[in-house]
């Protein structure tokens, strides 16, 4: 078995990726793309902001004249970085350049652990060698449908200013203008080490994402797939958003499971199922969390764990060490800070990419309204706003307890439903929307795509309400606020930036590893510092990104079921050394349900007529000479010399009762006779001295 | 080893279906139902065959509940909370989110009745926080052994066959189920398992039916012709299932034909209950799922609630009442007042359980006189309109589904007794497959045997096994050589076997696992060589005088070619099942190998070493595995000359 992480990620909306060689087959694990990369783009220019056409349109003539290219260049590397500084073209996307040099046909299997993870896919099934089987959880697979929907949805508008590019590489991607980029932005375009261009693709269609759909396979809540007979595989809820999931992979020659960054108490979906993820051999353990934690880690003095060695493993109490309610103050806080926005007459804009926290934050504000008698509408703008507020009312298996209860209680299970009803909160497909334009009322309360600023609805409302002091802009950290604000410089409108959880803290993980009783671990390189890994529970190795580690211990053998009635039919034999007994193999080799199992076949003839006997050992000269003269014949023997020294051959003549030679090498014993009854005579000497399997 | 199957109820009956099935030492209780019928101590199951001390914890495993419907579910409450069970129970989202409404209702029509009250709404409620929900195809992992997986079944919403598993033996036992997809219901679904033992229910053991749309017509058809009379109709149905799908099917036409009579749900019955089915969407058939982002199915147009005032207003109608098989409450309140008059209609959709007033009227022809209880006649002159609506399958879908599992034997449950007697009958004679139909508190035991031993395998073996190993087999044909085209075409000569183990050898060592690897893995791990045993023997054949030499010996040609050529015809007469190569320098038959030896001193010659002019001599050499065969071919080689016959 065989590890490689192709990317470490970076945080909630940039899944790690990895690949993983297992009992022949390759399995992928995640296809996202980085989304956070799109800041370096200037958002779709708008009317308002004509001065952005004016400059394209100065620029290209600048470029048509490019009488002086170094005066040219020259003033753009003196320019300050500002807003002028982003690219003005229709974006590109960023997927994961090491993945581009695996072949996409050797890929067997794709694991597909939550919505972002898949959001890479349509890059990979429209390649017409692309033949794998992709699995994810119905709702993970559904809702990375609909992202990917509305994310084709939304860069149309960047067609519609830019045109269509056509197939030729845009004119940014060119060296001498990627030269010419201050070194934030070339850092985000070539990487660090500027192997990253190549990872720049565009956008998939609308078709692309269609035809992405059919080719998974989506599955429910711990169904057992078999691929090719071979792997198990299994998800289990990893508790970070609806749908999410660690995956358990068993085959003939141990279990793997993979976790992802998980989350122990959900608000929303369901929380960990650790209990399914324990005793298998080796845990993948791929929660980058803590690396992309702004300032924990740093500051964060007792980073190792210092947990008490005695801790009982198997039973840990989760809930007792539950982070939720700081989750709840955090959304507290966020319903806080917007009332005050919305009674000074500001708006709310919430551009959060999570479903579970839009979900939570609309029950939140949509309560903090009432409480305060407060009669400001929710909004939200999306293209695919209607078909998710459906979908997370239906789904009651994918959310956790709290909210499996209001299905028993026969409540609807996400307070929306009640809202919409009341009309106190409006779906609108677009910014442009006839219904929007005859509904919308300010001051309000907007949830829209998209967290990086630069598509969708966001874009046009930012640039509506970023002058105003009084509105105030939620955003998540670990999005670069500097840069993804830049267009929309001066910024009078409050920004409210708050991280939430998405992944496991570095403090349980060495807890969590224990509950699992793995017995052996790989675990990220850059969290190796943070953390103590038990040594005496089970063994661990350390990756890296774009690194590949051997698995060693999985199970030697592969389990084999020998079916009852076969094994009475074998022969066994009694080896002549060490008092082990064998027997040689029939029958049918069927592999079911991931289970090698040799079935009693119609191979009856086959075994009668055409199976031969090995025998092992070697002749000893003396006894086979001795055994022949027990058995009545009179021989002689002479030894020759192969003629370069090294090999000897020994041969018997045998005299009486018929002639008969034998020659005796190492590996061959031939008899020359005419005589068919000295022959066999000769032959079962021979053999009795050998062992016959 | 063998599995038992105790029958606690549905055994030649239709009715608290409960089946304890019994795996090694791991023991499942399969519903746990109540009978319609009784209102004494045989409405439920006999617990105490379980466990005489009552210590249902110990003895039962887990509980598995197939669906909400009152004869598989109605005695739950009563074993968890009166009987004490505490152990798990497992049921699907929408079971349990449902059943607790069907408990509920039916708790309150046996309170109306004046019965003594067996559990109490608490209790209801006590009971179903046990219940762990599944999704379908989730596999759960009881326990170390015990795996359990929910398919889907139709029948009703959240209905479910379950597969069970414990090492090796596997069951499904089926609840009820519906091949064939309704209004809003998908047909039910399961993979093709191996399986010991199939549970099914037999409602409909010797009925087939037609196709589902004559009937829907018919049912809207006489229902139309009703209210146009000026007549009312009722239809008692369970508070949940048929209701959804009978109204459905009444909401389109009533669009489509835009008719305005009132369509009501009595109280229980409900709107409330149609909240739950919108938030189950996912459980529903793929037409209705399609739909619901764009319009909810359950979002009935037609549909008010029902007041008691309603009974006797003026006017025609259609009314869904609780209970279904009119065995009490209101459906039996609003039967009395209606039943008396010509121009009403009762619609009974589905199977009545015998004891019920639904199952009187299903065998009754109107004008009748109807015995509610010792006290209370009713003269019925309405129409009875039964609706072969039944979500169950027809025999023809029980046997598609026996067939598609093909279990190793059967059981025969939820039926009546002599239809399930036909159908076990053709269970044996048409699908071969063993087949029990146990009464009520009859054990049905399996014979099952360990199927595997569990060996390691190889790497080595495995990657060997991963190429084809084929072997050619000539077979023999009865009549020897001289078959007529006609039989070889009907029989093959020539068999192709896929011998891959062939180089597998079983180890087994004392104190250490047995292990399967490869002959040359065992070799080095023996530090051994394998050792051929071969024979040869240089033929000699005297061709002075001989016939065939004579006639060729005017030409130059006959050389080394000449006679190997004729050998090769003689042994192609002779033995016409085996294949032999020609290679020009020599023939190979299996391992033999024969050519014409042109050497002065061949050391494989034993009579003589000396060359005699007049002799042809043919090495031959070949392995221990053809011993026989080869001097077969070495006698046909001394008679080369010798004419045949």
């Amino acid at each position: 078995m065989e590890f490689t992480c192709l990317s470490e990620g970076r945080g909630f909306y940039f899944p790690p990726c990895h690949i993983l060689d297992i009992c022949g087959f390759r399995v992928l694990l995640d296809c996202p793309m980085d989304l956070s990369s799109l800041t370096m783009f200037m958002p779709v220019p708008t009317d308002s902001f004509t001065m952005c056409n004016g400059e394209i349109t100065s620029r290209s003539c600048q470029r048509s004249m490019d009488l002086d290219s170094n005066e040219n260049k020259r003033r753009k590397i003196n320019k300050p970085f500002d807003e002028s500084s982003l690219i003005r073209a229709e974006p590109r996307y960023k997927i994961i350049k090491n993945l581009l040099l695996w072949d996409v046909s050797s890929i067997d299997v794709v694991l597909i652990s939550s919505p972002m993870g898949i959001l890479g896919l349509p890059f990979l099934t429209c390649n017409k060698d692309f033949s794998a089987k992709v699995y994810a959880t119905e709702a993970a697979a559904r809702f990375g449908q609909l992202m990917m929907e509305d994310l084709v949805t939304m860069h149309k508008e960047f067609r519609q200013v830019y045109g269509s590019e056509g197939s030729v590489s845009p004119q940014w991607m060119k060296w001498e203008e990627l030269e010419l980029l201050p070194s934030e932005l070339k850092e985000i375009a070539l990487g660090k080490d500027g192997s990253e261009l190549a990872g720049w693709m565009s956008l998939y269609s609308a078709a692309d994402v269609k035809d992405c759909m059919q080719k998974i396979q989506s599955l429910k809540y711990a169904e057992e797939v078999f691929y090719n007979g071979t792997l198990i595989i299994k998800a289990f809820a990893s508790g970070l958003e609806i749908g999410t999931c660690n995956w358990s992979i068993i085959c003939p020659k141990g279990s793997i499971a993979y976790l992802s960054s998980s989350v122990l108490t959900s608000a929303t979906a369901m929380c960990l199922d650790y209990t399914s993820l324990q005793r298998n051999d080796v845990i993948i353990y791929a929660d980058f969390t803590p690396c992309h934690a702004s300032n924990k880690s740093s500051d964060d003095n007792n980073g190792p764990s210092t947990a008490d060695p005695n801790l009982s493993v198997g039973n840990v109490d989760w809930e007792a060490i539950a982070d939720d309610y700081q989750e709840m103050e955090k959304l507290d806080f966020i319903c806080s800070c917007s009332m005050d926005s919305i009674k000074a007459g500001g708006s709310v804009l919430i551009p959060v990419g999570r479903i579970g926290m839009v979900l939570q934050l609309l029950e939140r504000i949509a309560l903090c309204l009432e409480s305060q008698n407060l009669k400001f509408p929710i909004f939200i703008v999306s293209s695919v706003a209607e078909e998710l507020m459906a979908y997370t009312n239906v789904i009651p298996e994918w959310l956790n307890k709290q909210r499996q209860d209001r299905l028993y209680s026969g409540q609807q299970l996400f307070n929306h439903v009640k809202l919409l009803n009341d009309k106190r909160l409006q779906l609108f497909p677009a910014i442009h929307s006839l219904k929007l334009l005859t509904n919308w009322k300010e001051p309000c309360i907007v949830f829209c795509p998209h967290w990086s600023l630069r598509l969708g609805p966001v874009v046009h409302l930012l640039r509506r309400w970023c002058r105003d002091e009084n509105s105030i802009l939620v955003m998540e950290e670990g999005v670069d606020s500097n840069l993804a604000l830049l267009p929309f410089r001066p910024m009078k409108m409050k920004v409210l930036q708050c991280s939430f959880l998405s992944g496991i803290e570095l403090q349980f993980s060495q807890h969590l590893l224990k509950t699992l009783q793995p017995r052996h671990v790989l675990f990220p390189e850059k969290l190796r510092q943070h953390v103590d890994l038990p040594k005496n529970l089970f063994s661990s190795s350390y990756y890296s990104e774009d690194e590949t580690l051997n698995v060693p211990n999985l199970e030697e053998n592969s389990e084999l079921d020998i079916a009852v009635d076969l094994a009475l039919q074998l022969h066994y034999t009694t080896l002549k050394q060490e008092n082990i007994r064998v027997a040689r193999l029939k029958g049918e080799l069927a592999l079911e349900q991931g289970k090698y199992r040799l079935l009693l076949g119609n191979d009856q003839v086959v075994s009668s007529q055409v199976r031969s006997a090995v025998h092992l050992g070697r002749i000893e000269l003396d006894v086979l000479l001795t055994e022949l003269r027990k058995n009545g014949l009179n021989i002689t023997v002479e030894e020759i010399m192969s003629a370069d020294g090294l090999h000897k051959t020994s041969l018997v003549h045998v005299l009486e009762p018929q002639k008969a030679t034998i020659e005796i090498t190492k590996a061959q014993t031939l008899i020359c006779t005419a005589n068919n009854d000295l022959a066999c005579q000769i032959s079962e000497v021979v053999s009795s001295l050998l062992d016959c399997i | 080893m063998a599995i038992e199957c105790l029958v606690l109820g549905a055994g030649q009956e239709v009715g608290k279906s409960c089946v304890v099935v019994t795996i090694n030492d791991k023991k499942i209780m399969f519903d746990c139902g109540m009978h319609m019928g009784y209102s004494d101590n045989r409405r439920y199951p006999d617990f105490s065959l379980i466990s005489k001390s009552g210590d249902f914890n110990n003895s039962l495993t887990c509980i598995v509940v197939t669906h909400f419907h009152l004869d598989h579910i109605g005695a739950l409450p009563y074993f968890t909370e009166v009987c004490g069970y505490n152990g798990p129970i497992y049921m699907t989202y929408p079971t349990k989110a449902l059943a607790p409404l069907m408990l509920e209702d039916n708790r309150k029509v046996v309170d109306r009745r004046g019965e003594e009250e067996q559990f109490s709404s608490e209790q209801i409620l006590e009971c179903m926080k046990k219940v762990t929900a599944v999704d379908l195809k989730q596999t759960v992992q009881v326990d170390k052994d015990l795996q359990i997986r929910a398919y889907y079944a139709g029948h009703v919403l959240g209905a479910a066959m379950f597969y069970a598993r414990v090492g090796d033996a596997a069951i499904v036992y089926t609840g009820d189920y519906n091949m064939t997809p309704d209004r809003h219901l998908g047909a039910a679904q399961i993979d093709r398992l191996q399986l010991d033992l199939v549970i099914t229910e037999s409602t409909y053991a010797t009925t087939y039916r037609d196709s589902k749309y004559a009937r829907e017509r018919e049912f809207l058809k006489t229902v139309h012709k009703c209210v146009a009379g000026g007549g009312k109709v009722l239809i008692p149905t369970f508070a949940l299932g048929r209701a959804q799908e009978l109204c459905m099917l009444l909401d389109d036409y009533w669009e489509q034909m835009n008719l305005k009579v009132p369509i009501y749900f009595s109280a229980g019955l409900t709107l409330q209950a149609n909240m739950y089915y919108k938030m189950l969407i996912n459980w529903t058939s793929q037409k209705v799922k399609d739909t619901y982002a764009t319009r909810n199915a359950f979002d009935f147009k037609h549909v008010c609630s029902f007041d008691r005032s309603l009974i006797n207003a003026p006017g025609p109608c259609v009314l869904f009442a609780t209970p279904g098989m009119i065995s009490g409450g209101f459906s039996l309140e609003v039967f009395k007042q209606w039943a008396p008059y010509e121009s009403n209609l009762i619609t009974l959709p589905g199977y009545c359980v015998a004891g019920t007033i639904g199952h009187k009227l299903m065998s009754a022809k109107t004008p009748v006189r109807i015995n509610i209880d010792k006290d209370t006649q009713i003269d019925v002159r309405c129409q009875i309109h039964q609706l072969s609506f039944s979500p169950h399958t027809d025999a023809k879908g029980i046997l598609d589904l026996v067939k598609f599992l093909s279990p190793k034997n059967v059981i025969l449950v939820h039926g009546e007794k002599p239809k399930i007697a036909k159908l076990k009958e053709k269970v044996q004679s048409e699908l071969g497959i063993q087949c029990f139909d146990p009464a009520n508190n009859e054990t049905v035991s399996i014979p099952f045997t360990t199927h595997y031993e569990k060996v390691g395998a190889s790497d080595a073996l495995l990657r060997s096994t991963l190429s084809p190993n084929l072997k050619f087999l000539r077979k023999c044909s009865e009549q020897g050589s001289d078959f007529s085209d006609l039989d070889v075409r009907t029989k093959p000569g020539l068999q192709v076997f896929d011998d891959r183990m062939a180089e597998g050898i079983l180890m087994v060592q004392r104190n250490q696992k047995t292990k399967a690897l490869h002959q040359d893995e065992l070799m080095a791990m023996l530090g051994v060589e394998s050792h051929e045993i071969k024979f040869a023997n240089c033929c000699p054949v005297d061709i002075a005088n001989s016939d065939t030499r004579n006639a060729f010996l005017s030409q130059p040609t006959v050389d080394k070619s000449f006679w190997q050529h004729l050998l090769f015809e003689k042994l192609s007469s002779k033995f016409p099942e085996t294949s032999i190569q020609d290679y020009g320098e020599h023939l190979q038959i299996e391992s033999f190998y024969v050519s014409v030896c042109t050497k002065e001193m061949c050391p494989h010659r034993t009579a003589s070493l000396q060359c005699m002019p007049e002799t042809v001599y043919f090495c031959c050499t070949w392995s221990i595995a053809d011993e026989k065969l080869a001097w077969e071919i070495i006698s046909v080689i001394k008679n080369l000359l010798l004419k045949d016959e």
